[in-house]
């Protein structure tokens, strides 16, 4: 069955901003005429557990989730989140990575160890993949907690979405009087994928 | 106008465009986003009442009065209000009301996963499921029209999936709704057995009528396919099973008590092989069943856990999971944690180190049952800690109930953990609480309650003094503790478990998200960091192990202390330090 819908999950850790990102993301491809569903986490997982958001748009959307295997586009907030939703990346489809790394408590108490080389890991499979470190180039916007917006900008360059839509869904989404951050983040994040 | 909106959102849109004035609920993942979403339509009253049970009981006030009514809560918050509700079912209603049970399939947030729809028969209510948010939204405004019109509460039943989902709404104006008059009618809303005798005959006959209704309304439809397959299925499983199959034939069930019988029979000789596709219980499969119509369901499907289309493809069309994308490598788990510089985090390093057995609720604070902590040996439904104890002290007992504490939050003890500590002096009960009290109800997103002395719509009120009303209840040993100050956390706990008497300890501070517990700067000397981890048994997330020392994470510490206080070798400094 030919599938007409793209599908994009969004993963980190809790607080990282993975929901506001998939909200820029779904007003986007809603201004672009698009049938968009969302689905979200909320509640238990957002105290520092892993968080998935899934975002799926196109002629008509029916399920909210992506199923594994089905996604077009994994972007992760965090390596290990990464690795762990790997399996839901449809053949050919794409992996963004933020090259960060939030030891998960397992790991903070030693009981557990946290994986060295995870992009390259990622690299030796799968054939698509863009590793930056977006929360550098948030730092140097002048605020580290826009990094969510940085990948933002390299998810909808990647999509090949318009940028003056995308600027617009922002101005929508982000309060005011963080708006020129945000917009400097998501252009660093256009910027830096060709 | 089309907008997206969260499942939740378009139910308070539903409530506003039908009308509502009045609304209320207690918080509960994932029905908290209802309320919340209300307080932006200033013609409707809306609060969180202290529990779910008072949420009906203020909702079937406001229905008997005339105002259309709208009772939000999570699946299990449908247990407290469960004694209400039957009977609400009997008296019915003067203005709709309308009560939402968020159910949790795969408890993303929840203590069970219980499915609602037994609730809505057992009341003998109407039920419909919506299947996104559109359907949310224009069902909720159905709904009132079913409950003035059958004269009966009708229960909206949604799950997390599409309570947390966003999907395009087209918005609608308000309705100008009057309020009804009110009269006054003993026979009615009076349930003394004689009246109640009557209107139970009124329950059967109005559902044979909301039988007869539901197989006219287009909340039920068909959508003749491929007649080889037939799926009958209702909610956001219908989104999948859609999705999935394509071409099949579908009876899709918006109302789905009572069933309606024809359509369904129609539907079912209408295809050559039918499934009931639908999370949890086998609701509508055995009604189906009852009938001797042939129809498979959870021969296939778990009866255990959320569906998603890939379980649905698998189980139905016997299509092998897909081949994906794997990585070798042992990915460690990545469980929530209470936060840095959490006022509950001292209280379990307290009450792991002395070993004691500790009754729990629900809460952030129920994270304390996870390592490094294990701090929690039971945790049953929102107020059960306090006489869980008090039980284990009537079994075990004095001699036991030494080394047991109950541990529950401000927000739950007002919820429900009043009337168990009343159980504990009145039975001459020893028990040992903990109320840990952060001001907030933290693990919803911090909705306010009486304790805190702001209402929903953020306005100023009588603030409920915990110390008074535990006074008041007959516990003579009251102490308010700083959870921040280990030493005297400690001793405080160990005098009053040695008290033949109860105890109420209150650990008082502000959840670290509300207000940032210190401004200043730790870190560690690496010269006296020898390794010994003790500071690593406070699971928190500002400390790391790094090449066998410890180190602290800046970005993350808050400056709580906690840490320091526990350290051996007082390797902690302050960097810049302002007072703590």
């Amino acid at each position: 069955m030919p599938n007409p819908v793209t599908n994009v999950l969004i993963v980190g850790v809790g607080g990282q901003g993975t929901l506001l990102a998939s909200r820029i993301l779904a007003q986007v491809a809603r201004q672009l005429g698009h049938d968009v569903k969302v689905s979200e986490v909320h509640g238990m997982a957002q105290r520092g557990g892993s968080v998935v958001t899934q975002v799926r748009f196109g002629q008509r959307v029916y399920s909210p989730l992506i199923a594994q295997g089905e996604a077009d586009v994994i972007l992760a907030f965090e390596k290990l989140e990464a690795l762990r939703w790997l399996p839901y990346l449809k053949a050919g489809g794409q992996v963004i990575i933020n090259d960060q790394s939030v030891d998960p408590l397992p790991v903070l108490t030693g009981a557990a160890k946290y994986p060295e080389g995870i992009p390259e890991k990622i690299q030796e499979v799968v054939p698509n993949v863009v590793v930056l470190n977006a929360t550098e180039l948030a730092i140097q916007c002048g605020n580290v907690r826009a990094a969510n917006v940085v990948l933002l900008g390299v998810l909808t360059r990647l999509l090949g979405f318009d940028e003056t839509v995308c600027l617009q869904a922002l101005a929508k989404t982000v309060p005011p009087i963080a708006l020129a951050i945000n917009e400097q983040a998501f252009k660093l994040g256009m910027a830096a994928v060709k | 106008m089309r907008e997206l909106l969260l499942g939740n959102e378009a139910i308070a849109r539903g409530a506003y465009e039908a009308g509502v004035t009045v609304a209320t609920a207690y918080p509960g993942t994932p029905s908290t986003e209802i309320i919340e979403q209300i307080t932006r339509y200033p013609e409707i009253y809306a609060e969180w009442a202290p529990n779910e049970k008072v949420a009906l009981e203020v909702g079937i006030g406001a229905s008997i009065g005339g105002a259309r009514t709208l009772v939000a809560m999570k699946h299990v918050g449908v247990n407290v209000a469960a004694d209400p509700l039957m009977t609400f079912a009997y008296t019915g209603v003067n203005g709709g009301l309308v009560l939402i049970s968020a159910d949790d399939p795969g408890m993303h947030s929840s203590q069970n996963e219980q499915d609602n729809r037994l609730y809505a028969r057992f009341a003998k209510i109407p039920l419909l499921e919506p299947a996104d948010s559109q359907e949310a939204k224009d069902f909720v405004k159905l709904a009132y029209i079913i409950s003035e019109q059958f004269d009966t509460p009708v229960m909206v039943r949604v799950t997390t999936r599409l309570a947390h989902s966003q999907s395009l709404v087209e918005l609608g104006e308000r309705e100008k709704i009057k309020l009804k008059p009110y009269t006054k009618d003993a026979a009615k809303y009076v349930m003394l057995p004689g009246y109640a005798r009557t209107r139970h005959v009124k329950v059967e006959e109005r559902l044979l009528a909301l039988a007869a209704y539901a197989e006219q309304t287009p909340l039920n439809r068909i959508e003749w396919g491929d007649r080889s397959v037939g799926i009958i299925t209702s909610g956001v499983v219908y989104q999948y099973a859609r999705e999935v199959m394509p071409t099949a034939s579908f009876l899709k069930l918006g109302m789905t008590n009572p069933l309606p019988k024809k359509l369904i029979t129609e539907f079912v000789q209408g295809v050559d092989r039918v499934y009931v596709v639908e999370e949890l219980e086998p609701y509508l499969e055995e009604q189906i069943r009852s009938w001797g119509l042939k129809v498979t369901g959870k021969q296939v499907l778990p009866v255990v856990g959320e569906f998603n289309p890939e379980l649905i493809a698998e189980k139905l069309l016997g299509q092998p999971p897909v081949e994906v994308y794997q990585v070798e490598e042992n990915v460690p788990a990545r469980p929530p944690v209470m936060c840095p510089g959490c006022p509950h985090r001292g209280v379990f390093y307290v009450l792991n180190k002395l070993k004691l057995k500790v009754t729990g609720d629900i809460g952030c604070y129920t994270l304390g049952a996870l390592p490094p902590l294990n701090a929690i040996d039971t945790c049953i439904c929102m107020g059960a800690s306090i006489g869980t104890a008090l039980g284990m002290e009537k079994a075990r007992g004095r001699e036991f109930a030494q080394g047991v504490v109950a541990v529950i939050g401000d927000s739950t003890f007002v919820h429900s953990g009043i009337t168990p500590l009343i159980d504990v002096v009145y039975n001459r009960g020893t028990t040992t609480v903990i109320i840990l009290d952060n001001g907030t109800t933290a693990m919803t997103g911090h909705q306010d309650h009486p304790g805190t002395g702001v209402t929903v719509d953020r306005q100023p009120t009588h603030q409920l003094d915990l110390v008074k009303l535990v006074e008041a209840i007959g516990v003579q040993r009251i102490t308010v503790v700083d959870p921040f100050d280990l030493t005297r956390m400690e001793s405080v706990v160990k005098e009053e478990l040695a008290a033949a008497e109860p105890s109420v300890i209150i650990a008082r501070r502000r959840c670290a998200l509300l207000d940032k517990p210190a401004d200043l700067k730790l870190r560690i000397d690496p010269e006296k960091c020898t390794g010994c981890r003790l500071c690593l048994r406070l699971g928190c997330p500002g400390l790391e192990l790094r090449d066998k020392k410890v180190r602290i994470n800046e970005t993350i510490c808050v400056g709580c202390q906690l840490c320091t206080q526990i350290c051996r070798l007082n390797a902690f400094e302050k960097v810049g330090g302002q007072n703590a």
